[in-house]
């Protein structure tokens, strides 16, 4: 089974880098020198197992993401401890942006569990509702210091129902609600059957069944070029005097013999030869989504970095042969051209996002400039109301109207990650400043 | 830290996910030759960097690296480590820039507060001047995130400012796999290509791919004295101190760096598939086993990387 990236979110003290220091414990990760470092009272102190900076540990929370890793009998797991910090959301969306799960931890104590249904904290809900923008494929809730709490089979069946409704409403498939104390480890990696009324496996059992990421791989070819290599003839492993274009697959998959045709020029070629990733000829099995591939074409043609290899438009159907209004092939392609998008942005900068400045935008490997042209709106994470908004400050989620300097086969996000997916670059700072999704 | 299993769990695991992180690495190595305009590996002659140009050889070709390497000698070196880097980088075809420590001493940029001092956080000092010697945009180096704590804080494309300070508040976020690679003049990123690889990756690696390694990695004799829990080898530069007893010890190195701050470990492994076996079973961590220099307070690491280091 493939590794496994997840990352865990949730609110400031919520115990996200107890838990992993846990995990890691448990999973025996941990080498002796490494506990030794913060088993300096006596009992170890699994936070600051991850928290790796100074100033982490001067102030007791997480900054940044810390990437760790364990294994399992069972598989091999990639952990991304993302901030809870309001401040450091955009380190979030970094870690989010890269996970099959998200774990969302969510701390018993600071709710009015004996409610039915306490009212969540906000970072509760923004951190879902990221997860979900950002297509993390599972969503888990881990219900934490359950430990710490007078009744936790009341407070967890109470919480539970709250989680619930606020992901019904918000449209979120929810993978599993697990009660865990990771102080304590119950339910942790061990299962604690019956414990807080809940029989089903402990939290490190469920993330072993998780599913990776799905690919895109049921899509036509869509392939942005990163590397074009211009000594093909010096090597003995390319077709002699051929340029190679590199790139990784971003969605559908590419064999010799397809027929493609180049982004933004629209000239077509056939393919000759596909290398793998480590310039080994790629015959039988076809490059898939994910992977990266060296294409070599049956002609010259002019492609850079930055220019996108996709599937070869559809030829125009016989009875449309003399329909003289027939679109142009450009608008067959199955990645069409465009300038004006409406797109979701997660706002990571300090600075706020301005309607009518001009950003860089990179899509693939191509930078464009970009106007925003309004905001539509700004999500209220509390209610999940869309509001009028003429800017979006700092951890802003909205939507807004995006110009470009000119096209890119952008598609829906929801539909295809790579092309829906662009970074806005601030032009004078340079700082990465919104993750943008397209609608 | 180690993303350890038990021996007999290695079969089931296999080796299939050497194959992601390998095109990682490669996809990673070729966007920095697409992005930058001067890049340049760094090149120590150690398994981690040996491991970036058996990657970089597979990216690129043959004899067709687009960058230069680039090594900062501290003088301290293990002479099989510099003759072996030397070896590799003429057989790979590849400009080899040497600039060292002591040149920035002669220059009055490094000062030491004693001859025998370990030279390595003076690198950064030295690295900073071959940046600006050779105006390179992007080092690629061979750190990885289970090295220590404050390494698995920091991006694969890390933003360095115009004195090559890390700045672990203000990274930039890295989003999918869009990397803002844009700088201003004096500004330069480091980049780590094999920053999801932990230690035990990189042994089954280098066993798979059957990378040729400086043989101080492997079992060896070797004169060491115990000091402060570690082997501290006997040298030149390190001699024994009074009271102090040595004792030839079977050994290996898991880590090679600075002669005065780098100490080998008690070890028979004396193949790649070996040390694979031995490192399934380790209690110690790499740096807590053979680093000296990183003991001193627990934000070392960090504290040196906001000063320009690696």
């Amino acid at each position: 089974m493939p590794a496994l990236r997840f990352i865990t979110c949730g609110s400031v003290d919520d115990g996200k880098s107890t838990l992993i220091g846990r995990l890691l414990v448990d999973s025996r990760a941990v080498l002796a020198d490494q506990l030794a470092g913060v088993s300096r009272t006596g009992e170890a102190d699994l936070a600051q197992l991850t928290d790796g900076l100074a100033a982490e540990r001067e102030q007791g929370i997480t900054i940044d993401v810390a990437w760790r890793y364990f294994a399992t009998p069972a598989r091999k797991f990639i952990i991304g401890d993302a901030p809870g910090h309001e401040q450091y959301t955009r380190n979030m969306v970094t870690a989010a942006s890269q996970a099959d799960c998200a774990i969302v931890l969510v701390d018993a104590t600071k709710l009015d569990w004996q409610q039915s249904q306490p009212a969540l904290l906000a970072q509760t809900r923004r951190h879902a509702l990221l997860a979900q923008l950002l297509r993390v494929p599972s969503l888990v809730f881990a219900v934490n210091k359950l430990d710490a709490v007078a009744d936790p089979v009341l407070a967890f069946k109470h919480i539970r129902a709250a989680l619930l409704q606020f992901t019904q409403d918000a449209g979120i498939a929810v993978a599993a609600v697990v009660p865990i104390s990771a102080l304590k480890g119950w339910n942790v990696a061990e299962p604690r059957p019956g414990w807080c009324g809940h029989d089903g496996p402990s939290l490190l059992q469920l993330l072993e069944q998780l599913p990776c990421t799905p690919a895109d791989a049921q899509l036509p070819l869509a392939l942005p070029v990163q590397w074009v290599e211009k000594t093909a003839a010096a090597s003995a492993d390319t077709q002699r005097g051929r340029r190679v274009f590199w790139g990784r697959v971003a969605a559908g998959s590419v064999a010799p013999g397809a027929q493609v045709q180049v982004f933004p020029s629209g000239q077509r070629a056939q393919v000759a030869q596909v290398l793998d990733h480590a310039r080994r000829p790629v015959d039988a099995v076809r490059a898939a989504t994910g992977a990266s591939a060296g294409i070599v074409l049956d002609r010259e043609v002019d492609v850079s970095r930055g220019d996108w290899l996709v599937a070869a438009a559809l030829a125009p159907q016989a009875d449309a042969a003399d329909d003289w209004d027939s679109p142009a092939p450009a608008t067959n392609s199955p990645w069409p051209g465009q300038r004006e998008l409406q797109a979701t942005i997660a706002w990571l900068d300090d600075e706020p996002l301005a309607p009518g400045r001009v950003y860089w935008a990179l899509h693939g490997h191509r930078w464009v400039k970009a106007r925003v042209r309004r905001v539509v709106h700004r999500l209220n994470i509390h209610t999940l109301a869309q509001e009028s908004a003429e800017q979006l400050e700092a951890n802003a989620i909205g939507l807004v109207e995006l110009l470009l300097q000119e096209p890119i086969p952008a598609s829906a996000f929801a539909r295809a990650r790579v092309p829906g997916s662009l970074i806005l670059v601030d032009t004078a700072s340079h700082r990465t400043a919104g993750a943008v999704l397209v609608r | 830290m180690n993303a350890r299993v038990d021996p007999q769990l290695l079969s089931q695991l296999g080796n299939h996910h050497l194959d992601a992180l390998e095109e990682e690495t490669i996809f990673l190595l070729r966007e920095v030759a697409a992005s930058f305009e001067r890049p340049a590996l760094l090149f120590s002659g150690g398994k981690d960097s040996l491991v970036m140009l058996h990657c970089a050889e597979k990216a690129f070709g043959r004899g067709q690296l687009p960058f230069p390497l680039l090594m900062i000698d501290t003088g301290h070196n293990f002479p099989e480590v510099t003759q072996f880097r030397d070896q590799r980088a003429q057989e790979l075809g590849a400009e080899l820039i040497v600039r060292s420590v002591e040149d920035s001493m002669a220059r009055g940029s490094v000062r030491l507060a004693r001859p025998d001092e370990p030279r390595n956080a003076h690198q950064s000092v030295t690295l900073l001047e071959a940046i600006e010697e050779h105006r390179f945009d992007a080092l690629i180096g061979g750190a990885r995130r289970d090295e220590e704590k404050a390494r698995a804080k920091e991006r694969i494309f890390s933003h360095r400012d115009g004195f090559g300070q890390w700045q672990p508040k203000a990274q930039r976020p890295e989003l999918w796999q869009l990397f803002n690679t844009r700088i201003a003049p004096g500004e330069h990123f480091r980049v780590f290509p094999i920053s999801n690889w932990t230690e035990l990756d990189v042994w089954q690696y280098i066993e798979r791919e059957a990378i040729a390694l400086p043989s101080l990695y492997y079992s060896h004799p070797r004169a060491v004295v115990e000091r402060r829990g570690l082997l501290v080898p006997v040298t030149p530069l390190t001699p024994a101190r009074e009271g102090e007893q040595v004792q030839t010890r079977a050994v290996r190195f898991r880590t090679l760096g600075d002669i005065t701050c780098t100490c080998p470990v008690d070890s028979p492994a004396a193949s790649a598939a070996e040390v694979v076996l031995e490192t399934l079973s380790c209690e110690v961590s790499e740096r807590g086993a053979t680093r000296m220099d990183d003991k001193t307070s627990d934000a070392s690491m960090e504290k040196r990387k906001k000063d320009g280091y690696f």
